[in-house]
């Protein structure tokens, strides 16, 4: 999961990495009161999952009661690629000197953590000059090594101890709570030569949440989101009006490919995995009934470890409790496929051969 | 490097050649017994079980059951092991598999925690000892040999090395491959996870010195750089043996995982675009269906012939 932007910095605090005053809010009642007890300057940061706040007008300076009244609402009421405002985090200004950039991430290529440090931070990784790249195994981070970059990174006197510091303290969290990724960008010279963190960008595993119950509170999950993982599905929505459902997520992407390149607009991404059964098939029918937007549902099944006639029943069932009042278009392959077709010969699911016809019935079928 | 042939069928002086046996951790669970007996069907050579407190009992009145790895170790022999045990006790299972001797181990479980894999890895390297997944649906060599999750049908042997990160599509494009008369030398399966025990790379390090080998199918997915990776390597050995990729995840949104802990795009890393550019780079035609694969590699064998 990633994390906004004001929970990573509680756990930055957490792991006593420096940071500047700062309180979230959602509401501008909540606003005013952190406002007082911060004091002007301030800055208002709309916290939402994604980056490029910057530019979209999502960080604004606050010198007076005046600017609180009008920025606020402002910064609250944005909306930055398809994001809401999460909340609304109030953080102290700050007499910077110098911006730097630290990272540590899982290197998939290399397959162990690696430390991205640079002396010229403040912009996205992307232009982000002058890289120091050292790797680190599983995550450990003795001083030697922090010395050694700090070096690099031509870093002297309090700023150079701050930051081995840092690195330490940010790794160790990174390792304590299995990330996938922990960013302090920019990470701030103030005028003494303390280092502060003034944004955080943190990334969990997932697949490690049942060793953290501590994280689950930043957990964010529609509800029909929440009902897919409890039945062992994968989901995204998206915003088209073909829901696509199949087995297996790589058979997902490719079927969402081309229904795309068809002209067709996915709805979601459904993967109902390898342990598909009549209940849970069903289940996917009903998160997909409560999908407004979706207008028909392609389906398609590559059967091995799933029988196709326990997804045949499911439908079956959906549309004599009449759940579903969509029409399918579905291709299945594999374990008693034929049997799964004469099942559903008299339904409003229609089978098809391949995957393409299928596509080309669903296209048209909608434009309908 | 790994002679992955030699571990998965032996030398032709070994007593049990082209019969190599394998142990089956979860043998009882329902999953485990499931494909337990259709890899028996099969024709691999299952020699043993492994759940413990079950200890003692036999599998289909046939394949005996130990508590530990070591004991169906000591009892078999066996230097390849399957894992079907949920995600959260993967670590425990691997460890003890490694611990025991284990040289092909293949994981199949989904949601290992990447810490979990990273551990079992960095054992591995010290054991000398192959890891294929997790998240994998299993290595074969098709018509002798299948250790995995895989269905019997859409694979035939032949000279066709198939990589897949993705399950469902190794079946499909084996099955294309298949009845457009391409039989499969060995298919290996990545899996869908951030980091692989066997990644691709390794995987081709691994087939591409196959010396009857006619061609090379690569199906990847968003997500991480393992396919520029591998592309920047055929490039650079010079690899003439026709392939063909496939790619899926074109369509998908950035910063959403696709399903796979693994299939997401982060800014441009991991994007659909870049492996393509990199694929095209390498004179290696990418697909746009899985549909399309068999007719590629068709057109690229008429090329080199």
């Amino acid at each position: 999961m990633r994390l906004l932007e004001f929970q990573a910095k509680e756990l930055f605090r957490n792991y006593g990495i420096n940071l500047l005053p700062s309180k979230a809010s959602t509401t501008i009642e909540e606003g005013r009161k952190h406002a007082k007890e911060l004091g002007y300057p301030f800055v208002i940061k709309i916290q939402v999952p994604v980056g490029g706040r910057g530019k979209a007008g999502g960080i604004q300076k606050c010198q007076n009661d005046d600017e609180f009244e009008l920025k606020y609402p402002q910064v609250l009421g944005l909306t930055i690629k398809g994001e809401k405002a999460r909340a609304i985090l109030l953080e102290k200004m700050a007499d910077i000197k110098k911006e730097l950039y630290l990272s540590l991430f899982l290197n998939r290529s290399k397959r162990c953590y690696t430390i991205i440090a640079s002396p010229e931070g403040g912009v996205e990784i992307e232009s982000v000059k002058n890289q120091i790249i050292k790797e680190v195994g599983l995550g450990e981070v003795s001083d030697q090594v922090a010395r050694e970059v700090a070096k690099e990174m031509k870093l002297e006197g309090k700023a150079a101890d701050d930051f081995v510091d840092t690195l330490q303290k940010l790794a160790k969290l990174t390792v304590e709570k299995e990330a996938e990724l922990a960013e302090i960008n920019p990470l701030a010279i103030m005028q003494d030569g303390s280092l502060m963190a003034l944004d955080g960008k943190f990334v969990t595993d997932d697949n490690s949440n049942f060793r953290h119950d501590e994280l689950q509170k930043y957990q964010e999950k529609t509800e029909i989101e929440e009902r897919a993982e409890k039945s062992g599905f994968s989901l995204v929505e998206l915003d088209g009006d073909i829901a696509v459902v199949g087995n297996g997520a790589g058979l997902v992407m490719s079927t969402l490919d081309m229904l795309s390149d068809n002209g067709g607009k996915p709805a979601c991404f459904l993967d109902v995995g390898g342990g598909a059964t009549t209940d849970s098939v069903y289940e996917a029918l009903t998160l997909i009934s409560k999908m407004n937007r979706v207008k028909g549902i392609l389906v398609n099944l590559y059967g091995g470890i799933v029988k196709t006639t326990v997804v045949a029943e499911a439908f079956l069932k959906a549309y004599d409790d009449k759940l579903i009042n969509l029409p399918v278009f579905a291709r299945l392959k594999g374990t008693e496929s034929d049997k799964a077709k004469e099942m559903l010969k008299n339904s409003r699911t229609k089978i098809y051969d391949s995957v393409e016809e299928a596509i080309n019935a669903a296209v048209m079928g909608i434009k309908k | 490097m790994t002679d992955i042939f030699k571990l998965l069928k032996g030398t032709p002086e070994d007593s049990d050649y082209k019969k190599k046996g394998v142990i089956v951790q979860g043998i009882t669970g329902a999953y485990g017994s499931l494909h337990a007996k259709n890899m028996i069907t099969y024709g691999t050579n299952i020699v043993a079980g492994v759940t413990p407190g079950k200890g003692g009992q036999k599998f289909e009145d046939k394949v005996p059951i130990y508590n530990t790895v070591k004991e169906a170790v000591d009892a078999s022999g066996a230097k390849i092991s399957i894992i079907f045990v949920p995600a959260k006790f993967f670590l425990g299972a691997a460890k003890e598999a490694l611990e025991a001797g284990i040289k092909l181990l293949v994981a199949i479980p989904e949601h290992v925690p990447v810490r979990d894999t990273m551990e079992v890895l960095d054992l591995a390297n010290k054991k000398g000892a192959v890891i294929i997944g997790p998240n994998t649906p299993g290595i074969m060599i098709p018509e002798l040999i299948k250790i995995g999750i895989m269905p019997a049908t859409p694979f035939k042997a032949g000279k066709i090395a198939v990589l897949s990160k993705s399950g469902t599509l190794l079946y499909e494009i084996s099955d294309a491959l298949t009845n457009a008369g391409f039989g499969q030398s060995i298919t290996i399966g990545i899996g869908g996870d951030p980091i692989n025990g066997t990644r691709m790379i390794d995987a081709f390090d691994m087939v591409k010195d196959i010396p009857d080998l006619e061609g090379l199918v690569v199906v990847g997915e968003i997500g991480g750089d393992s396919e520029e990776i591998l592309a920047q390597r055929i490039i650079d050995i010079g690899f003439k043996k026709p392939t063909v990729a496939y790619i899926a995840g074109r369509a998908a949104p950035k910063e959403k995982r696709m399903g796979h802990a693994g299939a997401i795009v982060m800014g441009t890393y991991g994007s659909a675009e870049s492996k393509v550019t990199m694929f095209n780079k390498a004179n290696i035609p990418v697909a746009k269906r899985p549909s399309q694969v068999p007719v590629l590699l068709a057109g690229k064998m008429q090329q080199s012939d």
